[in-house]
């Protein structure tokens, strides 16, 4: 066979040759390595079979029960105390102490072998439970407000979408000083609160934070929507004597469907990855309560240089991923 | 029929603007902050922080900052501003040339796996960077690297960590511009093609001379994209990228903030100035960054 430049193998080849090695090869990596003790630094790496995800993944319940002591007081064992005695749950932490059925004389606790883990999971959800309708509904908001042909309408539509080229690096850092506790937000609203460094708060704050950073792009698309319904529809609402939030019911939102489908799963997707704002702004503090999947993932890999169960954590994001692709592919399908 | 009145009608354009005026404030004013703080010492910053007003009151300017990281050698700033230049410019370039050439040989030509090829391209734009991120970094540690540009002349060193290089390759090639030139592609009708293989032109300057030249559009978009992409990316820097003499802007101004953390004045001048080019570029293509994001969208 000879070799022939001008043919399209030949045409193809440099792109083809860069996403193999750069994007196939270190995505099977990622689940051959997630089967490995692969560290990064020694050569010999031992195959574990499913352990890194066994040590990921495992919760169970334990229960505390009070005793005696010897002023009769009703006192709790230790929780380290009983899970030294068990080999395989040591350096198992607990992640949550369930209500319902503790009292006085019981404590029932779940326990991870990896409780950051599931911290990161469980925060990760919540951001994207929230950042979603947030920056989305901005975003629609936003649309609505510059659609109409408005004197400065191009202005305002520049200013909405100013913060979406800043990097996040910029972003995060020029927050945190509007956020610091003797910043403006609390002055404004009359608060007390140290944002960034109060579990409580923080992930609330990266939320807006993000939102705010966001909603321009998701903008721009509603905007490509908002142009595909035909002027008609909406003439022949107003003839109906149809008000603005009928119009908008009946009219704006059936027309948007498969948009706002396409930036609810975008968004979705974008913000499973959250990464840069929790690398500059709390290291995933305070007490994990901004540990996040990515993060937890680089924390594992790239400082404590545990290649093999970072990349487990890598496969069970990319799961999640893909589930989420899948729904969005069977919705979408459904519509048509 | 719905109508209004003309001082209801006032009143909604009223009411408008005001929303308008109240979300444009939301949205400029941490920008604004940034920028006018740049200008201010350090003190007259954390007297300002408590209000909002005085958070973007012009008083007592000074350009120190400025000065600060254009000349101070602890600064390092010209130096990473090269590295972010001289790689997006890389990435851009790269994802132009590559990525049209593979679409142009999966939308025109015919060769052996191509339609599998396709699907691979198209399934790969799924995985996110994120899941890659870790089994690459241990990947490219290994990979030896030829120092051609060392004092001691041609030297290969194990690794590529910490080189400008590494923060080029993983991304010369990305499988969702691949897809944005194929779709472009495949509107262009085929006669302009036939006309010029029948002139005895060979595939390759179909491509470039043919094709390319009527692609602007989308070449626009994927330059926009890549651009945007490229400067801004943070994940894949710091995990590959440590001194000054190889680090990119965003790594530079987060090691800057570790280091300088009071000195608020020089990382608020930092961050306008590595936001400064972007917003340049931004205002005088905005067409443009308009026609591109809404493009990227909706055809998923």
């Amino acid at each position: 066979m000879r070799f022939n430049l001008s043919s399209g193998g030949a045409m193809a080849f440099p792109a083809t040759f860069l996403l193999f090695c750069f994007v196939v090869l270190p995505f099977l990596l990622a689940f051959m390595f997630s089967f490995t003790n692969q560290q990064f630094t020694s050569k010999n790496s031992q195959f574990l079979g499913f352990d890194n995800y066994k040590n990921i993944l495992s919760v169970k319940t334990v229960t505390l029960r009070a005793e005696l002591n010897e002023n009769g007081d009703k006192v709790f064992p230790k929780m380290r105390s009983i899970l030294r005695q068990d080999e395989e749950w040591k350096r198992a932490k607990p992640l949550y102490k369930i209500p319902f059925i503790s009292h006085e004389g019981k404590q029932v606790y779940i326990i991870a072998k990896d409780v950051t883990f599931w911290r990161a999971i469980i925060n990760t959800c919540l951001f994207v439970l929230f950042v979603v309708p947030l920056q989305c509904g901005t975003a629609l908001m936003l649309a609505l407000l510059v659609r109409k042909k408005l004197w400065g309408r191009n202005f305002f539509r520049t200013a909405f979408f100013i913060p979406v080229v800043t990097s996040m690096v910029v972003v995060s850092i020029v927050w945190k000083f509007i956020l610091q506790s003797d910043g403006a937000i609390n002055q404004l609203f009359n608060l007390n609160i140290d944002w960034l460094n109060n579990s409580a708060t923080a992930m609330l704050a990266i939320v807006v934070m993000s939102a705010w950073q966001g909603a321009g792009y998701q903008m721009l698309i509603f905007l490509a929507g908002l142009q595909s319904i035909p002027e008609e529809r909406y003439e022949a609402a107003a003839i109906d004597g149809a008000g603005p939030l009928q119009t908008f019911l009946h009219i704006t939102v059936p027309g948007l469907r498969n948009t706002i489908l396409f930036i609810i799963i975008s968004t979705t997707m974008a913000a499973f990855a959250l990464f840069v704002q929790i690398d500059v702004l709390t290291k995933g503090g305070p007490n994990d309560a901004t540990q996040t999947l990515v993060y937890h993932a680089v924390r594992m890999g790239a400082d404590q240089h545990k290649i093999g169960y970072a990349s487990a954590i890598s496969v069970i994001y990319f799961i999640i991923i893909l589930i989420i692709a899948f729904a969005q592919k069977h919705i979408m399908d459904k519509g048509e | 029929m719905y109508v209004q009145t003309q001082s209801q009608k006032i009143m909604r354009l009223a009411f408008h603007y005001t929303a308008m005026l109240a979300m444009a404030f939301y949205f400029i004013f941490p920008m604004l902050f940034m920028f006018i703080s740049s200008f201010k010492t350090k003190e007259n910053i954390g007297q300002s922080l408590t209000s909002l007003k005085g958070m973007i009151t012009p008083t007592d300017l000074t350009a120190d900052n400025y000065i600060y990281l254009f000349t101070h050698p602890n600064s390092h700033f010209w130096s990473y501003l090269a590295n972010s230049i001289i790689v997006t410019v890389s990435i851009v370039f790269c994802a132009v040339i590559f990525d049209s050439l593979m679409a142009f040989a999966l939308q025109r030509m015919r060769f052996r796996g191509q339609k599998i090829l396709l699907s691979i391209v198209i399934a790969l734009i799924i995985i996110p960077f994120e899941v890659i991120a870790i089994p690459l970094l241990m990947m490219v540690s290994k990979l030896p690297y030829i120092d051609i540009f060392n004092e001691g002349g041609i030297t290969i060193q194990q690794g590529w960590i910490n080189t400008r290089f590494v923060q080029i390759l993983p991304f010369a090639a990305r499988a969702f511009p691949i897809f944005l030139f194929y779709q472009f592609f495949r509107d262009i009708p085929k006669d302009f093609d036939e006309a010029a293989y029948m002139d005895g032109a060979n595939s390759w300057q179909v491509w470039w001379r043919i094709i390319m030249p009527m692609s602007g559009p989308v070449i626009a978009t994927v330059i926009i994209l890549e651009f945007l992409f490229a400067w801004n990316q943070y994940l894949w820097p710091v995990l590959v990228a440590f001194t000054p003499d190889v680090a990119p802007t965003p790594v530079g101004l987060g090691t800057f903030f570790s280091s300088e953390g009071p000195e608020l004045g020089r990382i608020m001048a930092y961050g306008s100035l590595i936001t400064a080019p972007v917003l340049i570029v931004f205002l005088a293509f905005q067409r443009f960054f308009v026609r591109s994001v809404m493009g990227s969208g909706i055809k998923g």
